[in-house]
């Protein structure tokens, strides 16, 4: 901490002018543990109300980008779910549905849909409960994610039993997913979407109505529709201001359309209508895991395309049929080329807008993939939301900003 | 309005752009059901203007860079914006070279003002206007843009903690090097929906004239 002028003066120094300006300079960050990760914040404070905020982030860049411009699309997808690692699937979803785009598979199996969004689902729920739970953290209650990271354990138990890894899933393909669930594996899905609002109530138990959290989240970072717009806002941080926007209503991909939802909308815009907005999504999330379970069970079939110009043959195939050994080989070095162009393809991630802008030139690799991240253009407007807030705040409005620092640094 | 649009939405949106625009827009592509429009970087400000006020596009989903070499002006900047009201999306692209300031558009999308540092960052194109034009992502004292295709996949220096100075110490890389599997083949079979030119396709050319 560095102050600018000297504090009052010590006995015996009465010599020294004493300074009515409380002007100070703090890190917060980057090992702060409400920081979200490795975010540094150079903030600007007169006494202990925030003048400026200038974030400083790049300390998790990888060159994610650079990265997928020497590789075939193929060995590119696992980059996608080490961006948002709290939900792997959502990102992988915005990639393959650009390069699908690309190369006009417009049809995935219908089972390879529901599974997709199945799983986007237990992503959105992995999102919001660690941020709903971290951001009553950060204000100070420290129950809530333990009852919330159990939930999450389970949930990351059914990403290990559909791709064998908790985290980093690498499950999506383009033309649908790499291997089919098992009855079983829905059948216990289904039960934990039957047990999960009552541990929801719980939770909300612990927070919704609970004093000190009300009084450091109602009316604190108060965002005006206008604004949302302007600063390229999306997902909740829209919704919280009343603006109804969601891309799986708005703009449906996958078989979102077919699937009854309701989206959750705030009205003041501040934190706490955000954090109810997320413990809505989370029931709504429940009901659409639900449908998709009892489809699921309903719709057996393929959950990969037919077509072994983009999707390698299964291994059975492969020992009998030299056409089979032929494609599993030029997919596995070469992959398939992409035509000339470029796409924008988005989803409803869980902390809004995903996209992914994809330029391809005709080879087997992308040219450039831009990746949008949803809480980019959200930790820009930490410096206008937190000004005129008192230093507390700071902590209330980054976490329900929704921060994770593996997409925003990319 | 419905979703996704119809090409000849599109194309009616299109042309209805570029002729009323008076030389804002130079051209228009409807390609993968998306609209992209090209337009002179000078008078991309007032571009973006007339699209979000008259054309309901009111916000800046994203602002990147896009590298060719081996063109004059090599870089592409990329605005893609998106109407809430008529639900669409509209891509606009500028070119530009390492020299020639593009200016900014932060006076009317206040969100790119970290994406056109980004772009920066990243190309090194330069923003005219700009408020605070800084790096971003890189490190504190990074030289060079890194994603331009003329910088290598390792990068020039590499870190270490040095035991013997107690602290970070930044080397030319010396403990990678750099592995590029290219399994391109230079035949038809990999390709969808487009036939690539082929090596030696240009002598069939040749021998037609």
């Amino acid at each position: 901490m560095t102050g600018q002028t000297a504090p009052a003066a010590p006995d015996g120094a009465e010599h020294l002018p004493e300074t009515q300006v409380r002007k100070f300079n703090i890190n917060f960050g980057p090992q702060h543990p409400a920081a979200h990760g490795v975010l540094r914040l150079v903030l600007e404070l007169d006494g202990e109300v925030v003048e400026r905020v200038d974030p400083h982030i790049g300390l998790l860049h990888r060159g994610t980008e650079k990265l997928m411009e020497a590789r075939p699309y193929a060995q590119t997808i696992p980059y996608m779910d080490r961006l948002d690692y709290v939900a792997p699937m959502n990102q992988e979803h915005a990639y393959v549905l650009a390069i699908e785009k690309l190369l006009g598979l417009e049809e995935v199996p219908v089972r390879a849909q529901l599974i997709r969004v199945l799983y986007s689902e237990i992503g959105r729920i992995l999102n919001h409960l660690l941020n709903v739970t971290t951001q009553a953290m950060d204000v100070g209650a420290l129950t809530p994610p333990l009852w919330g990271f159990e939930e999450r354990e389970k949930l990351m138990v059914f990403y290990e039993r559909a791709s064998g890894a908790r985290l980093h899933a690498n499950y999506f393909r383009v033309g649908g997913v790499r291997q089919d669930l098992p009855p079983e594996l829905v059948q216990d899905i289904s039960d934990w979407c039957d047990a999960f609002p009552g541990v929801l109530d719980d939770i909300e138990g612990l927070i919704t109505d609970n004093r000190i959290f009300k009084q450091r989240n109602v009316d604190i970072g108060v965002v005006s529709k206008d604004e949302a717009i302007a600063w390229g806002f999306s997902g909740v941080m829209v919704r919280g201001s009343g603006i109804p926007w969601d891309l799986r209503r708005s703009q449906p991909y996958e078989c979102y359309n077919e699937l009854e939802f309701d989206i959750p909308l705030g009205v003041n815009g501040d934190c706490y209508d955000r954090y109810l907005c997320r413990m809505q999504e989370m029931r709504e999330s429940t009901k659409i895991m639900k449908q998709c379970c009892e489809r699921l069970m309903k719709t057996p079939g393929l959950v990969l395309v037919d077509d072994h110009k983009v999707s390698p043959p299964r291994r059975g195939e492969m020992k009998r049929s030299m056409e089979a050994l032929i494609h599993h080989f030029k997919l596995y070095t070469e992959g398939y080329r992409t035509p000339p162009g470029d796409v924008y393809a988005a989803v409803e991630a869980p902390k809004g807008e995903f996209g992914v802008y994809l330029v391809s030139d005709g080879t087997n690799r992308p040219y450039r993939c831009k990746i949008r991240a949803p809480g980019y253009p959200h930790l820009q407007a930490m410096d206008w939301m937190n000004r005129g807030h008192m230093l507390a705040d700071v902590s209330a409005i980054l976490g329900s900003l929704d921060i994770v620092f593996g997409e925003i640094d990319r | 309005m419905s979703w996704p649009a119809t090409r000849s939405e599109l194309e009616a949106l299109g042309q209805e752009l570029v002729a009323n625009g008076a030389g804002l827009f130079g051209g228009y592509e409807v390609a993968f059901g998306e609209l992209s429009l090209t337009a002179p970087a000078g008078r991309i400000v007032e571009a973006l203007t007339v699209l979000r006020d008259t054309h309901g596009f009111q916000q800046l989903t994203e602002l990147c860079g896009v590298d060719y070499p081996e063109r004059e002006r090599r870089f592409d900047v990329v605005y893609q914006l998106l109407s809430f009201t008529k639900n669409r999306r509209i891509r606009v692209k500028v070119q530009t070279d390492e020299d020639t300031p593009v200016p900014s558009v932060t006076g009317v999308f206040p969100n790119a003002d970290w994406s056109e540092r980004e772009t920066f960052d990243m190309y090194g194109v330069f923003f005219d206007g700009h408020p605070d034009l800084r790096r971003i992502l890189t490190d504190y004292g990074f030289h060079g843009h890194p994603l331009r295709k003329d910088f290598p996949m390792t990068g020039y220096v590499e870190v270490r903690y040095d035991d013997e100075l107690k602290r970070v110490v930044y080397e030319p890389v010396k403990s990678v090097e750099w592995r590029n599997w290219d399994f391109l083949s230079p035949w038809e079979g990999m390709e969808r929906g487009f036939s690539p030119v082929l090596p030696g396709d240009e002598k069939g050319e040749e021998a037609k004239s």
